[in-house]
């Protein structure tokens, strides 16, 4: 009986399934690196602002305290973006002609709201509340970054519900002395290990790992 | 060894051609019955309407169905344990029976398998639809995630995904494998250019030479050692769905024996509602002999007194227990607002089919098919029971409600029952619905027998 298809259709077949098999597989990896990019993420991409904000300049060269304008971040769970007249308690004297800050001086004479560019946010099914991070010995700069070596502001961490976790389930890695909690120049020390689990047990840091911890 | 009045497993005169041109003339020569064209019709209409209520019930959401609080499962649940048991049959027939040498299965397993296939389809969307978020069904599946979450293990609803994905898979791959052979006899005997590049496409390059034969023995008995204890597991994990909750009526260690003897027990009713109008409106009377309507007639009867047990296995130990809940779990079935459905449930199931012990009935095709019919609806009632009795009045009588189902669950249900239908009428148009080349090894040991 006369052959249908041609013999190279064995060759087709073999390639075709192990290919199949291997482009699925690297369909998923694909798939799972991408859900972790910075195109999803914005993981170090600094985002455009109304006026260019230097965290480098004011909270590093300057050593501006965080709390000097996000002031509720130790009572509430926002930590709040400054209203305009706190940039002008000193930029009504210092560089007051400068055309950047011509924003800023707009938005003081007629009222209006600078409208900020928004660079760390977690979905709205997720409960965040910073009081209790600061209170319990977590540092502004371990989940946002080296914020006083930034020029301009961007997202350090993915706020993705895994790397919440990561310090959820295991404090001790991350945790440091109260009264280091708004040093920008912080480092872990060598024996974090062993401060650690000592710092945990003296602040009562429960790892909170229910579901309703967040997903309120 | 068959005694001399049992009826023979297939008809007198039959060679291999003639089995080979009677089963694929049905595809390629002769014409579609008219028949066909109706069925195929209502049952597309039904699938129809099923996608209707199924878009329906993703933009509204599943409070379009009955269910609230207490009876929070309703439809979707009992028709997807339904389906499911439904499926055990085709398995059983193609794997168990394979293994256990019985050769009667030959005739009726490729269309088993194929109402297997079908009702694993039917039931794998029920888990589907009842979620409130479908569309993030995935979350089953141990993906990995940003969330750096496993779904729950403990959960016998995640357990069930993995027990039918390995039912629908082996079933799939199981059947396949088998009709190769047939595919290959019906490319080699199709004369349209076009169906013999489709079938020797899904053929595979099948030669029939000895080691093409050689690996193909392995190969299914590899597969139906895979699907055996599929047969029983499968169905074990989806009354863990039931057993492993608290409720009474659920937690009881009777479900898996139980519910696994039930889904052969329906299956079998609906292989036989499959088989008879088949061999009649396509002649193949003497391909599925009365010997094999007997044979499952008495598997019916054997798994029909399996779930009676089960039955009074319940019913006594809830009041052996001495438990306040379980008695009046009973009672309420007795006596409450869905009694007449336990009643016509206890009928459909126990009363009616103890009528199979007679041989007369059990030659009597007709009243076989109405037999099977009703003890179908038994088994629908069974789980219907099962679900809703247990979840409307269970602890608090505070919580105490009922359940009454919608237009749309029944929309739904009636829906899948045309989709399997339309598989079906497919399945019998374009593929060989008895298995020509294991049909062939019965011709040579009918031949070879001195009476036929």
């Amino acid at each position: 009986m006369a052959q249908i298809f041609h013999r190279s259709t064995n060759t087709i077949a073999r390639v075709s399934i192990y290919g199949a098999a291997l482009i699925a597989g690297s369909l998923v990896y694909f798939l799972y690196m991408f859900a972790g990019s910075p195109y999803v993420t914005d993981v170090n991409v600094a985002k455009v602002q109304p006026v260019p904000f230097s965290h480098k300049h004011h909270a590093g060269e300057l050593g501006i305290d965080c709390r000097y304008c996000h002031t509720s971040v130790e009572i509430s769970s926002d930590a709040g973006i400054p209203p305009t007249q706190t940039c002008m308690t000193c930029h009504s004297q210092i560089w007051t002609g400068s055309p950047m800050l011509e924003p800023v001086r707009a938005s003081y004479r007629d009222d209006q709201s600078i409208p900020w560019v928004r660079v760390n946010q977690v979905p709205d099914y997720v409960y965040f509340n910073h009081s209790i991070h600061i209170n319990k010995g977590i540092g502004c700069t371990t989940c946002h970054g080296p914020v006083g070596d930034m020029p301009l502001t961007w997202q350090a961490n993915t706020l993705q519900m895994g790397w919440c976790l990561d310090c959820h389930r295991a404090p001790e890695k991350f945790v440091r002395p109260r009264d280091q909690v708004f040093s920008v120049t912080y480092r872990p020390p060598p024996n974090q290990a062993e401060l650690g689990p000592k710092l945990v047990k003296e602040y009562k840091i429960q790892s909170l790992t229910n579901c309703t911890t967040c997903h309120r | 060894m068959a005694a001399a009045q049992d009826p023979p497993v297939i008809g007198p005169g039959h060679t291999y051609a003639s089995v080979t041109d009677k089963i694929s003339s049905i595809i390629l020569t002769r014409k579609t019955p008219r028949g066909w064209y109706i069925g195929f019709g209502i049952s597309f209409l039904l699938f129809m309407m099923f996608n209707y209520a199924v878009t329906y019930l993703l933009v509204k959401g599943v409070g379009i169905w009955g269910i609230n609080i207490p009876v929070a499962w309703g439809f979707a649940i009992i028709n997807f344990v339904w389906w499911i048991g439904i499926g055990h049959a085709g398995t059983l027939i193609s794997a168990i029976l394979l293994l256990l040498k019985q050769s009667w299965r030959t005739s009726i397993n490729r269309f088993a398998e194929a109402m297997t296939l079908f009702a694993v389809a039917c039931a794998g969307v029920f888990p589907l639809l009842h979620m409130g978020r479908p569309w993030l069904f995935y979350w089953l599946i141990p993906y990995p995630n940003t969330m750096f979450l496993w779904p729950q293990f403990r959960s016998p609803l995640v357990w069930d995904v993995f027990a039918v994905s390995t039912y629908a898979t082996v079933s799939l791959l199981f059947w396949f494998v088998g009709l190769i052979p047939d595919l290959a006899t019906m490319r080699d005997r199709a004369r349209n250019r076009f169906v013999k590049v489709v079938y020797g496409f899904l053929a595979m390059g099948w030669r029939g030479s000895a080691v093409h034969w050689s690996r193909f023995e392995t190969a299914s008995l590899l597969l139906a050692g895979l699907a055996t204890p599929l047969v029983v597991s499968v169905h074990t994990v989806v009354s863990f769905d039931f057993a492993i909750a608290i409720v009474p009526g659920w937690h009881t260690t009777i479900f898996p024996p139980y519910f696994v003897a039930g889904a052969i027990y329906s299956g079998f009713a609906m292989v036989l509602t499959l088989a008879i109008p088949m061999r009649k409106f396509y002649h193949l009377e003497d391909l599925i002999t009365m010997r094999h309507l007997d044979n499952m007639a008495k598997v019916m009867l054997a798994t029909g007194l399996i779930v009676a047990y089960g039955y009074v296995t319940e019913t006594f130990m809830s009041f052996y227990s001495g438990n306040t809940f379980e008695k009046y779990m009973t009672v309420n079935r007795w006596v409450g607002p869905y009694a007449f459905f336990y009643w016509c449930l206890i009928a459909c199931n126990i009363a009616i089919p103890q009528m199979l012990w007679s041989k007369k009935v059990r030659s009597n095709v007709g009243l076989l098919f109405v037999l099977a019919i009703v003890i179908n609806i038994g088994m629908w009632l069974e789980r219907f029971v099962i679900v809703v009795t247990s979840l409307h009045r269970d602890f608090m009588p505070s919580a105490w409600g009922l359940y009454i189902p919608t237009r749309w669950d029944w929309a739904v249900f009636v829906g899948t029952i045309g989709f399997f239908l339309m598989l079906f009428f497919l399945f019998i148009r374009f593929l060989p619905a008895i298995s020509i080349f294991e049909l062939r090894t019965l011709v040579e040991s009918e031949e070879a027998k001195p009476a036929s």
